[in-house]
């Protein structure tokens, strides 16, 4: 049969007796009253359906991998040291997944970020930028870095807004030709930044905190207030949701979607900045497989694959997920390959469990 | 040979419902909206599993696990939302999930053969069994979607509002085809709002209510109309349009001048004063959502100016339209009016973003206010500005999307259809809402395939054949028969 009785088959109607207790208002075809309204929390159903239950599998999740850690590697995982690391090794994928949370939210998917990534630090490290920003200063280099990701996204969303290509190809091109031409760039030789302020700046820290971590965290809160608060977010959403109610509603829908991949290129730009200072060098290999690891945040974290819905908590949280994950497989010596499997198993058992939570909230 | 009996009191959706069908009877389902109509043929089609009660096939008790075993039985069921795969070709729909193979071979040439025999017999010999679905028009769809219930040799139809996107003639087609099925002592459950086709089709009668059956095997034919709405709603009103207001003499606040769309309607103008209602009358097809998806700048006018107030409205944006103080409802509610994952607050407030904001930044405050009050003035029910708007029911979807109108505030509203899917009650509740729109200056166009709804909401009516206006007058100097006269003869009157 069809999709549409599929979907009808997972209306809760038919879990009704175990799921609720009392109030019973509504009917099956049109599921449950309790979906997201936080006025009517009590009971299990109520918290999952509240902002904290949202992530509250996340959070599970995230306390479980903490606990293996300490467990498997004791004091070396459970240290401030550690748990900085986690935090500035997870803070270049994590400004990229926020911005993917955006794209995801309005509908679209971009596959282009670790290329954009790649090729944004290639070209803030060629000779000619460096030569310029020794002249002058090292916001040069970073000014190209996010000039270069946002025109990268300028071009994904003209291409896909008004060129009307599918996200999934026009951004499939750009990863081959962005990661392409920072090859030609950089003839494929990894570029040594020179500019010792510039390392020091970003490598650094402020209070005891990395300020990698520190722009991690800014652009989470930015771009929490923005897809929250903000015209812009309801805007992206509303375009994921339902792009002709959006249309006839008034909103600009083709420039709201190229605006969400530059947002993401610039995105992109700040990530390269981030990983230039992290590893002192532009290269071509930079930001390798991003696209798929921001996905995967973004998704887990419960922003809706369809667009629509979207949670940049979530996605934070999935970051650090992963990123907790990586750090608990190298403490223990074990390969990447063995973290690549842990990885898949953790993204299928999020989804499952997103997918039930969702379930209880609404037919 | 056949008697379906079931009942299972105690759910949510459907407290004790009995229906019983006898083999070749159309048996009609009445009920408003969230009466329980679409739960109960979904348990019918073996969808949603009855906590209690039982169903008997043929005087045997059956449980019907999945979808399948239901149609193993010879249940076959028309949804609402029309469940082809428009990627697919009519064939392939016709047969998906029993094609004819042949060592595990589909046999393409056989599905099309017996597709093209079973569309004949329907009457529709025109439609190639080996066209795209996503190529066909609405009332073809639901024509290969009735080839798809016949090919599995139902003994039981169920077809739920199968002439809500036909128009007359293709009504009739229709009921042929059922005439001719009934015929052959297969058993069709028929769900239709529209009280005339109940009359011309029907057999017996169960009407729904809350989830309950209030009265079942009513005479189709002679049971007063009165007592069919009586029994709906607890009330004795038909179509309760209110008083028409008179009209001043004013300045037209829309005027519609030559618009034209390649290939979709020519030359038509219009004006519209404030608080006078036009309607759009005329078949399915005829151009009358075109003409105002091409006011509203949803699609571009090949030539021809609207204006507001007297200023040009900048052709072929939405935007621009928006700001020029035009609002549309659209026809199809739940794929171009409203975002249905989104809170019933996000939906009012989609056109009016700006109003709360400053700098950007969502006053969520103002704008959940704003919401809640519209919701209580409009009666939406359930209540509850967080709710999605995917939970309520169809006559409550079109309240909210009105809603994101009155917010805004508007000049000229253009309703599409704004009473498809919309029960009784709610569709009284509508007509008085446009009547206080109208009592606050604002000018409305009013598209219906309904012509007593048009005649009895508008002041003046335009009916649209072939592409373009063959009439236009006062309402009161039409009733339906004259409309249809104009339509089917095609000269103007």
């Amino acid at each position: 049969m069809s999709a549409d009785v599929t979907k009808a088959d997972q209306t809760p109607g038919d879990r009704v007796p175990d799921d609720r207790t009392g109030g019973v208002q509504g009917s099956a075809q049109h599921g449950p009253p309790v979906g997201g309204n936080p006025t009517s929390s009590g009971g299990l159903a109520g918290f999952l359906g509240g902002p904290l239950g949202r992530n509250a599998g996340l959070v599970v999740a995230l306390v479980l991998l903490i606990i293996v850690g300490i467990i498997t590697a004791g004091d070396r995982f459970a240290s401030p040291e550690n748990a900085l690391t986690i935090l500035r090794l997870g803070s270049v994928i994590g400004v990229v997944s926020v911005g993917m949370t955006f794209v995801i939210s309005g509908g679209g998917i971009d596959l282009s970020v670790g290329a954009i990534v790649a090729l944004s630090s290639v070209w803030a490290t060629t000779v000619a930028t460096q030569t310029l920003a020794a002249d002058f200063h090292w916001i040069v280099m970073v000014f190209a870095a996010l000039l270069v990701g946002g025109a990268c996204g300028l071009i994904n969303g003209v291409l896909i807004a008004y060129g009307r290509i599918a996200p999934f190809i026009a951004t499939l091109a750009m990863l081959a030709a962005a990661r392409g031409l920072a090859e030609i760039i950089a003839k494929r030789r990894t570029q040594i930044i020179r500019d010792r302020d510039f390392i020091t700046f970003f490598g650094g820290s402020v209070l005891g905190i990395p300020v990698l971590v520190i722009l991690f965290a800014v652009v989470a809160v930015v771009g929490w207030v923005l897809l929250n608060r903000t015209t812009f977010g309801r805007r992206t959403l509303a375009i994921g949701g339902n792009p002709e109610a959006a249309r006839l509603a008034g909103i600009r829908v083709q420039r709201q979607t190229m605006y969400l991949y530059i947002l993401l290129g610039i995105a992109c730009g700040i990530a390269a900045v981030m990983i230039m200072a992290r590893t002192t060098t532009g290269t071509s290999t930079h930001g390798t497989l991003y696209e798929l690891d921001a996905i995967a945040a973004v998704v887990i974290g419960g922003t809706l694959l369809s667009g629509g819905r979207g949670t940049i908590v979530g996605t934070v949280l999935g970051v650090l997920i992963f990123t907790t994950l990586t750090n608990v497989f190298t403490l223990n010596n074990l390969d990447t390959s063995t973290q690549a499997v842990a990885k898949g198993a953790i993204i299928v058992a999020a989804v499952l469990l997103q997918q039930r939570v969702s379930r209880t909230r609404s037919g | 040979m056949t008697n379906v009996v079931k009942r299972f009191p105690g759910v949510v959706a459907l407290g004790g419902v009995d229906l019983d069908v006898q083999p070749g009877e159309v048996h009609c389902l009445l009920g408003q909206n969230g009466a329980g109509k679409s739960t109960l043929i979904k348990v019918l089609a073996g969808v949603h599993e009855p906590n209690e009660g039982t169903i008997e096939w043929a005087g045997e008790p059956v449980t019907l696990h999945h979808p399948q075993a239901a149609m193993d039985l010879g249940v076959a069921t028309m949804y609402q939302e029309l469940d082809l795969v428009e990627g697919l070709t009519v064939a392939e729909n016709i047969f998906l999930g029993h094609e004819p193979t042949r060592f595990g071979f589909s046999q393409r040439t056989a599905a099309r053969r017996e597709a093209a025999a079973l569309l004949a017999r329907l009457g529709h010999p025109e439609i190639s069994p080996s066209v795209e679905v996503g190529t066909l028009s609405a009332a073809s769809c639901q024509i290969v979607s009735m080839a798809r219930a016949l090919s599995r040799d139902a003994r039981l139809i169920i077809m739920d509002e199968p002439s809500a996107v036909l128009d007359a003639g293709e009504v009739d087609q229709l009921f042929r085809v059922i005439r001719e099925v009934t015929d052959h002592g297969v058993a069709v459950v028929y769900i239709s709002h529209r009280l005339e086709e109940i009359r011309e089709i029907g057999d017996r009668v169960t009407v729904l209510k809350d989830g309950k059956t209030v009265a079942t095997g009513l005479d189709a034919k002679t049971t007063p109309t009165q007592e069919l709405i009586r029994l709906m709603t607890g009330r004795s009103i038909e179509y309760v349009f209110p008083p028409k207001a008179e009209i001043a003499d004013a300045k037209p606040v829309l005027r519609v001048e030559g618009l034209s769309r390649v290939g979709e309607f020519s030359s038509v103008s219009f004006d519209v004063r404030p608080g006078e209602v036009v309607g759009l009358a005329g078949l399915v097809g005829s151009g009358r959502s075109e003409i105002v998806e091409t006011i509203f700048g949803a699609r571009k006018a090949t030539t021809g100016t609207v204006t507001v107030d007297g200023r040009a409205v900048r052709p072929g944006s939405v935007p621009a339209a928006v700001s020029a103080g035009i609002g549309l409802c659209p026809e199809e509610r739940k794929s171009q009016a409203l975002v249905l994952g989104a809170s019933l607050a996000a939906n009012i407030s989609l056109a009016s973003l700006t109003r709360f904001s400053r700098a950007g930044v969502l006053d969520r405050d103002g704008e959940n206010t704003s919401a809640e009050e519209l919701l209580e003035s409009l009666d939406v029910r359930p209540r509850g500005i967080h709710r999605e708007s995917r939970t309520l029911s169809g006559g409550n979807q079109q309240k909210v999307v009105l809603a994101r109108w009155l917010l805004r505030g508007c000049r000229v509203l253009l309703l599409d259809e704004p009473t498809r899917g919309v029960d009784v009650g709610a569709r009284s509740e509508i007509y008085a809402l446009i009547r206080r729109l109208t009592d606050e200056g604002v000018a409305v166009v009013v598209v219906s395939s309904e012509i007593p709804e048009v005649l009895g909401l508008s002041n003046r009516v335009l009916v649209l054949a072939d592409r373009t206006v063959r009439h236009e007058g006062p309402a009161d100097e039409l009733d339906e028969h004259a409309v249809l006269d104009i339509i089917l003869k095609g000269d103007a009157a």
